[in-house]
């Protein structure tokens, strides 16, 4: 799904965040990409989100290079993700009137798109992550963890196969936080999604990450990976290789200089 | 606001407006029953075509203002280059109170229509521009990669995220300036002309000395100021419904 070659990434007049970075995903694979502040783990999924341009090396994302952001690449970030004068359910239609506003070109909306069956499928997104009752309530009006579930329902009626996620759940409460993280590994399953979940937590890449994929101080050179086969349990929090696993990865990440 | 707490106070200051009349007890302060008499009577004698007039160019130049400042405002919020280039004469020239640049448009512009609407138009063109700047250079740019994210391209966000995030400033801007707009109209209208409220206001006071048709045309004139607002008012409600929610 993803296959990264080379990559040299640096802002402008900065010193590089990546320099001839490989590293590869499989399709239907969970990732969770673990670093401190200022890795470059952020750069790296807007990188893959096709939002920045590498400045050298290649980026290939479902056998094509990216160039552009792709449609059937959903994005999800920590805040700011919803427009405050749209009712959830126009936040939640809003890739699919974006789609209907370019037509199914390849560029914007992918060319198989059926434009006919939009309502029902931001119906059915809405109706399973149980935001029907909010319709039309505005942001505003919602706490952290329903527009969320907003911001993931908006995505899903998209049909992504590929799922970013920049630090998706930073700023809820811990209950909210882990039934969303819960949400995340289920709809992982049932749509066969690849996901790859930027996190600065070392908890929630244990949960949801069955491979972690380690940044440290930029530049980043080689890929650190750390398989973690547990995280497909769900009950994985209450066994003891988690805490094993998360000594381990605490022990790995370096603290900002 | 109560509709019927709004209809209370208009009742309490018709009943003040009546006791003044009554204490000062001249011509230059009729009731508002007389008033309201010469207000009807004079609709059919010229007052509502001044009416007319006035609000044509006061929504003319809310059109101008609307078009030109409304882009430019974008502009600047969405480039820091222009808005640190252009940003110092705004602020130098927006503090000027525009109604002291009233003769030299009209030496410029003379007689007619346009000079008054130039006038109005380079208030409500600040109110705008500035207030249109601000909330497009507060547009987070992660609201715009996600955005961006679900497939927009330029076209696509600026009609779902630029357009949205500016009609909500562009009412406020009208909202608060429109009074100020009225007031410097009757300004402009007292020179070089023989149409709008401030020369009907003008000349009934000062030449004919008909008060009571004076006062109709401070009615017409408040009335105006008054509609404008109300219909800016209405339209945010309608248009923003988002800023009144809680």
């Amino acid at each position: 799904m993803i296959q990264l070659t080379n990559l040299t990434f640096a802002y402008h007049n900065a010193a590089p965040v990546f320099a001839n970075f490989d590293w590869q995903a499989a399709d239907g694979e969970a990732w969770a990409v673990l670093g401190p502040s200022g890795c470059g783990k952020s750069t790296l999924l807007y990188l893959l989100a096709g939002l920045r341009q590498a400045t050298g090396g290649k980026i290939e994302i479902g056998g094509q290079i990216l160039r552009h952001p792709r449609p059937r690449t959903g994005l999800i970030l920590q805040d700011y993700g919803l427009l405050p004068w749209m009712t959830a359910v126009a936040n939640i239609n809003l890739g699919l009137d974006i789609r209907r506003f370019y037509g199914p070109d390849g560029k914007h909306a992918p060319n198989d798109d059926d434009l006919n069956n939009h309502a029902e499928r931001a119906a059915y997104w809405m109706e399973r992550l149980r935001l029907t009752p909010h319709a039309d309530k505005y942001p505003s009006q919602l706490s952290g963890g329903q527009r969320q579930r907003i911001a993931i329902a908006r995505t899903l009626a998209l049909n992504p196969d590929l799922l970013l996620m920049d630090e998706p759940f930073s700023s809820l409460d811990a209950p909210t936080r882990e039934s969303l993280q819960k949400l995340t590994l289920d709809l992982r399953r049932e749509q066969q999604l690849t996901t790859v979940i930027v996190t600065h937590s070392i908890e929630e890449a244990a949960v949801l990450g069955e491979n972690i994929l380690l940044l440290r101080h930029p530049p980043n050179e080689t890929a650190v990976i750390i398989p973690n086969s547990g995280a497909t349990d769900p009950d994985f929090r209450q066994q003891p290789g988690y805490l094993t696993l998360c000594g381990q990865l605490r022990g790995m990440m370096e603290p900002a200089p | 606001m109560k509709k019927r707490d709004l209809g209370t106070a208009v009742l309490a200051l018709l009943i003040i407006w009546q006791l003044a009349s009554w204490a000062v007890n001249k011509q230059i302060l009729p009731g508002p029953v007389l008033v309201l008499q010469a207000f009807f009577a004079e609709l059919g004698n010229g007052l509502a075509g001044h009416f007319l007039v006035s609000m044509w160019r006061v929504l003319a130049s809310m059109f101008l203002a609307v078009v030109l400042a409304a882009p430019a405002g974008l502009a600047l919020g969405q480039s820091q280059r222009l808005n640190r280039l252009i940003s110092p004469i705004i602020y130098l020239l927006y503090p000027i109170p525009k109604v002291v640049l009233v003769p030299i448009i009209l030496l410029f512009f003379g007689i007619g229509d346009l000079p008054k609407i130039i006038i109005i138009f380079l208030i409500l063109f600040f109110q705008i521009l500035v207030l249109v700047r601000d909330s497009a250079a507060n547009i987070e740019p992660k609201t715009i990669l996600s955005v961006r994210s679900l497939g927009a391209g330029r076209r696509a966000l600026f009609r779902y995220v630029y357009f949205p995030a500016t009609l909500s400033p562009i009412l406020t801007a009208l909202r608060q300036s429109v009074g100020t707009a009225v007031a410097v109209l009757y300004i402009a209208e007292l020179f070089a002309t023989q149409k709008g409220l401030g020369y009907y206001i003008y000349l009934n006071g000062n030449t004919l000395f008909n008060y009571p048709a004076m006062y109709a045309g401070v009615v017409a004139m408040s009335l105006l100021g008054l509609g404008m607002y109300f219909a800016v008012d209405w339209l945010e409600r309608r248009l923003c419904p988002w800023k009144f929610v809680n």
